[in-house]
């Protein structure tokens, strides 16, 4: 056990063995450092560990050597590895950057701040997203955006079916295949600013620049209880 | 012409002729406010039998008698002490005032009890006014925030809520304010439509895990409740028994709401009276009774429904309308403007328009200014102590020195689907229906059920 662990003094660049503490260990350790000055913490072992960094408020760098399970959350966090079910939920600021891939609900009702997934995610990525940026570099999976309210989506590969049903509001932009926008969704092309706004952004995460990208928004004709917009009420994906 | 001897269907009576023909013209689902407005096997279907000769019952105006409650204590979480076992339940910041809710908070917090978040977030005010401040976690994540759960007593994991069951809730767009649309980041106007499962977990399995996420959060100093609405409730209770919770909150049939539609307030679900039995059933066979506590809400009026509530296995309850009630609803004040609406007062379930006459369910500030703070909380206070002072006569009348000792047998029923529904004997008899009826379902299914079933 290192020495955050251990109760010992903060160092600058910290280290915590995940494998032989609990979660509720881990993350008082992270609590702690994160309030004495501590810069970056590395968890090592995580080995799927769910429920990793919840809870911090105070800024921090953490560094996780390996691959997390579900609800990782933080301030500012790399994972060297994949993530489970919901990295990122309603997260209000910070960044989180994941170099594999992620499964459902990445950035669930994420608020703020920014969730970057290097690889593919599962189902639901963004959904019912009320602001932030949720950047992913492979696919997603089936209703991702569904019920977004505001924020911005950008995937550089495939969009699964039912890309935006039923979104209020928030833009999605994909680079790659979308086969079927969800109900109320509707396809449009970037204005010029918003594509030097994502090159920009891409380049800022180590993307490459450029790509074919579509814009999703929401043709709101959910907006308000109305009988002459029957079909798309009674219709769905 | 006699009119008296005109004669209405009763398959297509003038209520549902007027159902019909205002769908008609709506095309659309019919929303309004409160919940289900039909009769339905109640708390009303049983009656006390206090001490006599065979019971020496307490003094009933002097003689102590415990209302202190305790929630939430079973993972080691700083648990929740109530001063008396009713509560106020969970109603946004949105459905209603600004006014209302701090009134809520400020009696909430002058009898003991806890009051309740809601579809919204957290109103700084109603947190500032509230001592003990449950913080709900919905499906639609409004106003979300760690540092508002951080803030709380205990946190409510709202699977779903009575008057809304298997759906989401709903705030039409004459209630999203600028300011609502701000706190739940979402256009203004807009016929805001919450969704119906969580957004990042699903199954009782994630569940699970979800729960343990709370606990990192708040360090596991809070409490965990999980609200269900009465459907399948055995099944249900296990599972958020299983899955880690501290305590169940079960919403029964006659719970309300601001807006939902008229179909699913009316028919779905279970009564608040069975509900309460199939949970306590449930606790017992996974040995967690006194455990996980038990919070009743849905159609709770009095210290005697609450009373009944405990006698049959709940811990505490909750109350809604009923508050909302004390703080002015349907109250023949303004009634040109419950008029102009259509309705009158008494008979009014107009929340969802947001036009609410006497400014509780409302966004319009010349509206909510018909809610004077203190005197509503004043009678929010009242409403509170008389139901305790209810709910303490009524135990001292059956010998209990403690409101929680209150037990089936000082219950009977008032009709066989009561004795049936209930487990108390049927006035008259020393029966357990529901006993006799359960061991000879087990006999039945045991045999051939086909055979008896058929």
């Amino acid at each position: 056990m290192d020495a955050l662990a251990a109760g010992g003094t903060p160092i600058g660049v910290g280290r915590i063995d995940c494998a032989a503490l609990s979660t509720r260990e881990i993350n008082r350790a992270l609590r702690r450092a994160s309030t004495e000055g501590v810069l970056s913490v590395s968890l090592l072992n995580p080995q799927g560990r769910h429920n990793l960094a919840v809870g911090l408020v105070d800024p921090l760098g953490i560094e996780v050597e390996g691959s997390a399970g579900y609800f990782l959350d933080g301030p500012r966090i790399r994972v060297r590895g994949n993530c489970g079910w919901s990295v990122g939920e309603t997260i209000l600021s910070g960044e989180i950057v994941v170099d594999g891939q992620a499964g459902n609900s990445a950035g669930a009702s994420m608020r703020g701040g920014a969730v970057v997934i290097r690889g593919d995610v599962g189902a639901r990525a963004g959904i019912a997203m009320k602001g932030g940026l949720l950047l992913i570099g492979g696919h997603v999976g089936y209703m991702s955006g569904f019920m977004m309210q505001k924020g911005t989506m950008i995937i550089c590969g495939d969009a699964g079916p039912a890309i935006g049903d039923s979104m209020y509001d928030g833009r999605i932009f994909v680079a790659g295949k979308v086969e079927q926008p969800g109900t109320d969704a509707v396809v449009e092309d970037p204005t010029a600013e918003e594509l030097r706004w994502l090159d920009e952004t891409l380049l800022r995460y180590g993307f490459p620049a450029g790509g074919d990208f579509k814009k999703i928004i929401s043709r709101r004709r959910l907006w308000n209880f109305s009988k002459k917009e029957i079909g798309v009420w009674i219709e769905a994906l | 012409m006699d009119r008296s001897t005109l004669r209405h269907s009763a398959t297509f009576s003038p209520e549902v002729i007027e159902d019909i023909q205002v769908k008609a013209e709506l095309g659309h689902l019919r929303i309004r406010g409160w919940g289900t407005l039909k009769r339905l096997p109640s708390l009303d279907d049983l009656t006390f039998v206090p001490s006599s000769l065979s019971r020496v019952p307490l003094e009933g105006y002097r003689e102590k008698c415990s209302t202190r409650t305790v929630i939430g204590a079973r993972h080691g979480a700083k648990p929740v002490i109530l001063q008396t076992p009713i509560t106020i339940t969970g109603m946004s910041y949105g459905a209603l005032s600004r006014n209302a809710k701090v009134a809520l908070g400020l009696a909430a917090s002058r009898v003991g009890t806890s009051t309740t978040t809601g579809d919204g977030g957290m109103l700084a005010a109603e947190r500032e006014a509230s001592s003990l401040l449950v913080y709900q976690v919905l499906p639609s994540h409004y106003g979300f925030s760690i540092h508002d759960l951080r803030r709380a007593d205990a946190i409510e994991i709202c699977i779903g809520q009575e008057a809304k069951p298997g759906t989401g809730g709903v705030l039409l767009g004459e209630k999203v304010s600028a300011e609502i649309a701000a706190i739940r980041e979402l256009p203004p106007g807009v016929d805001q439509r919450s969704p119906v499962r969580h957004p990042d977990w699903l199954g009782p399995d994630d569940l699970m895990i979800k729960i343990e996420e709370l606990r990192e959060a708040c360090d596991g100093r809070l409490p965990i409740y999980i609200k269900i609405w009465a459907s399948r409730v055995a099944d249900d209770v296990k599972l958020a028994c299983k899955a880690g919770a501290d305590a169940i909150v079960l919403d029964g049939m006659e719970a309300s709401t601001a807006a939902s539609p008229d179909m699913l307030m009316e028919h779905t679900a279970i009564p608040t009276m069975p509900a309460i039995v199939e949970a306590v059933e449930a606790l017992r066979e996974l040995g967690l009774m006194g455990e996980v506590q038990l919070i009743v809400s849905g159609g709770i009026r009095s210290g005697m429904d609450s009373a009944k509530a405990l006698a049959l296995g709940a811990d505490a309850v909750s109350i809604g309308t009923a508050a909302l009630i004390a703080l002015n609803c349907n109250k023949p004040i303004y009634v040109d403007d419950y008029h102009a609406l259509g309705v009158e007062p008494y008979a009014c379930h107009h929340c969802h328009t947001g036009r609410c006459p006497v400014g509780i369910t409302t966004q319009d500030p010349e509206l909510v200014k018909r809610l004077e703070i203190e005197p509503a909380a004043e009678r929010v206070t009242n409403l509170l102590n008389t139901m305790t002072m209810e709910l303490q006569m009524v135990a001292r009348a059956c010998g209990k020195s403690d409101v929680h000792d209150l037990e089936p047998e000082d219950l009977r029923a008032l009709s066989i689907e009561a004795a049936i529904m209930s487990g108390c004997p049927l006035v008259g008899t020393e029966v357990n229906l529901r006993a006799v009826l359960n061991a000879l379902g087990g006999i039945v299914s045991g045999v051939n059920p086909g055979a008896y079933f058929r």
